[in-house]
């Protein structure tokens, strides 16, 4: 009986090991294959770590886009494969009013809920101003509006014309007699939806689309602009109480007084 | 042309499926939407990969009720029908293994290139293997590298680089292992082997019929399962029988057929 224990045992151990060293090549593999940082997604995405996760990878927003604006990853994009994405400069989203992409996706990974607000009547509607696939950001130093060439390829394009993106006037110190009329991109508004990128006449566009968690800040609850009401809105967030703990303040401040020293 | 019946059969419904779901993306053909890890079809029945979305649970992710149903109506088929339905009659690799099988006996023969042996076992634990290190990774770990997956979304949306995965498994098994990924490490294929293993449909043997020419074994790419050939009538039992059939058309005794084996006619 020993001998066929033994075995057993042997056994167990080298398939063990098998799975051990074959499941960390596999896991270095995914681990590299996970990290696309600038990767735009379709609207109504989960937040990236959340969307790789549930995609299950059938493609059916890509079909649902009438523009032909998605594609599934294939290996070799450097992307985490089969999952859909979009670029902006060759092919933006152009914002249908039904997002047909998001409702097909049986996984939800593309959450209808995150693009849909209450109309007056209460029914909850889907609404592709509310996405956030992405921030528009502006290099100020080639786009030519800035230099004060009269250019409002962006602003046109966009589709939330004067909330996302506005134009600012400012003197022309350099002629001294002429304006700058300068494209400024608001966060609030913007959806990511790259009709600006794509618009932009410089000849690589000098407007584009990141991914909004790797261009914008973050204030905290220190920071709240009391004369905005959206801003305050954040204070219903804030804990009751705020305290601060450090190693001495676990102690009561009346033992200070009572210490030797004092 | 009896001889390759389900051989014909298998093909056509392997290559009507792709084209379906091909012409569902290039035309917007409603009879099959998607893609072989999660569809639509005739606009109405989710269906989804039954391990995808265990995978994909595994990661703690709750599935959206689409995705969830789909699943479960494809796993019930699969559970039903017994087998590896999926495998030998849906999944587009079992074109490419039997491609490279095929090659392997008819250029190379097993006395000029020995198989590798591996145990057909190692299956099951990259299929649990493939659940441990989604649960880790918090993505679903074998749709990040099948080639499965590359292939059929290849197929349907294009393959980019994907062709060195499927090129990987084409030779894998024309030099390395005979059915190797197939039939010894493929974790969707240890899934079907375990939902498939109550099924009623399985390939039922007569001994009374059998002339002992081990032609069956001879042909079929997970020969443990025709264990009973030789030794007594029955049906095969283990769930890694793909159901395809070949054993069927090389016998020339009507020894095999499939079988409903809870039937009274079944003994």
């Amino acid at each position: 009986m020993m001998p066929e224990r033994r075995a057993f045992l042997i056994n167990s151990i080298r398939n063990l090991g098998l799975a051990a060293s074959g499941g960390m090549v596999w896991s270095v593999f995914v681990e590299e294959g996970k990290s696309a940082p600038f990767i735009l997604r379709p609207p109504g995405a989960l937040p990236e770590a959340k969307f790789i996760a549930s995609c299950i990878k059938c493609g059916m927003c890509v079909e649902a886009c009438p523009y032909d604006a998605l594609t599934l990853a294939e290996p070799g994009d450097n992307k985490p494969v089969g999952t859909p994405y979009f670029i902006p400069r060759t092919n933006p989203c152009y914002m249908c009013k039904d997002i047909p992409c998001v409702p097909v996706c049986p996984s939800g990974a593309l959450d209808a809920s995150l693009v849909s607000k209450k109309d007056l009547n209460g029914e909850t509607r889907l609404n592709i101003d509310l996405a956030k696939m992405g921030l528009a950001v502006i290099d100020r130093e080639t786009c030519v509006a800035y230099a004060g060439i009269q250019c409002d390829a962006c602003y046109r394009a966009c589709p939330l014309i004067d909330k996302a993106i506005t134009v600012e006037y400012t003197r022309l110190e350099r002629t001294g007699k002429h304006a700058i009329l300068a494209p400024v991109v608001h966060s609030s508004a913007c959806t990511g939806c790259g009709l600006c990128e794509k618009a932009c006449v410089t000849k690589k566009a000098s407007i584009f689309i990141l991914p909004r968690e790797k261009v914008m800040g973050e204030s905290d609850m220190s920071y709240i602009k009391g004369w905005d009401a959206q801003d305050e809105e954040r204070l219903r967030e804030a804990p009751e109480e705020v305290t601060t703990k450090t190693p001495r303040s676990s102690k009561n401040p009346v033992d200070y007084l009572n210490q030797e020293e004092f | 042309m009896k001889k390759y019946k389900y051989l014909i059969a298998r093909r056509l419904t392997q290559s009507a499926i792709l084209f379906l779901f091909f012409a569902g993306n290039a035309s917007g053909w409603q009879v099959l939407k998607g893609n072989l890890s999660s569809a639509k079809a005739f606009d109405l029945i989710p269906l989804s990969d039954p391990f995808a979305a265990l995978q994909i649970t595994s990661t703690g992710t709750l599935l959206a009720w689409n995705a969830v149903i789909g699943a479960v109506i494809i796993f019930l088929i699969y559970a039903i029908a017994g087998g590896r339905l999926f495998c030998g009659w849906v999944c587009p690799v079992n074109m490419v293994t039997d491609l490279a099988n095929r090659l392997r006996d008819v250029f190379i023969g097993d006395a000029a290139l020995r198989s590798w042996e591996i145990k057909r076992g190692i299956r099951y634990w990259v299929t649990g293997l493939s659940l441990i290190l989604s649960a880790l990774l918090g993505v679903a770990a074998f749709e990040w590298i099948s080639p499965i997956g590359t292939l059929h979304r290849g197929i349907i949306y294009g393959i980019g680089l994907g062709w060195a995965f499927v090129a990987a498994v084409f030779f894998f098994d024309l030099f390395a292992v005979k059915n190797g990924f197939c039939g010894h490490v493929c974790p969707l294929g240890g899934f079907y082997a375990l939902t498939g293993r109550f099924g009623f449909l399985r390939v039922g043997y007569d001994k009374d019929k059998c002339t002992l020419c081990m032609k069956c074994l001879d042909i079929c790419p997970e020969k443990q399962v025709l264990y009973m050939v030789g030794q007594q009538s029955g049906a095969v039992v283990s769930g890694e029988c793909i159901n395809c059939g070949r054993c069927i058309e090389v016998c020339r005794d009507n020894a095999l057929r499939f079988s409903n084996i809870y039937s009274k006619k079944f003994s």
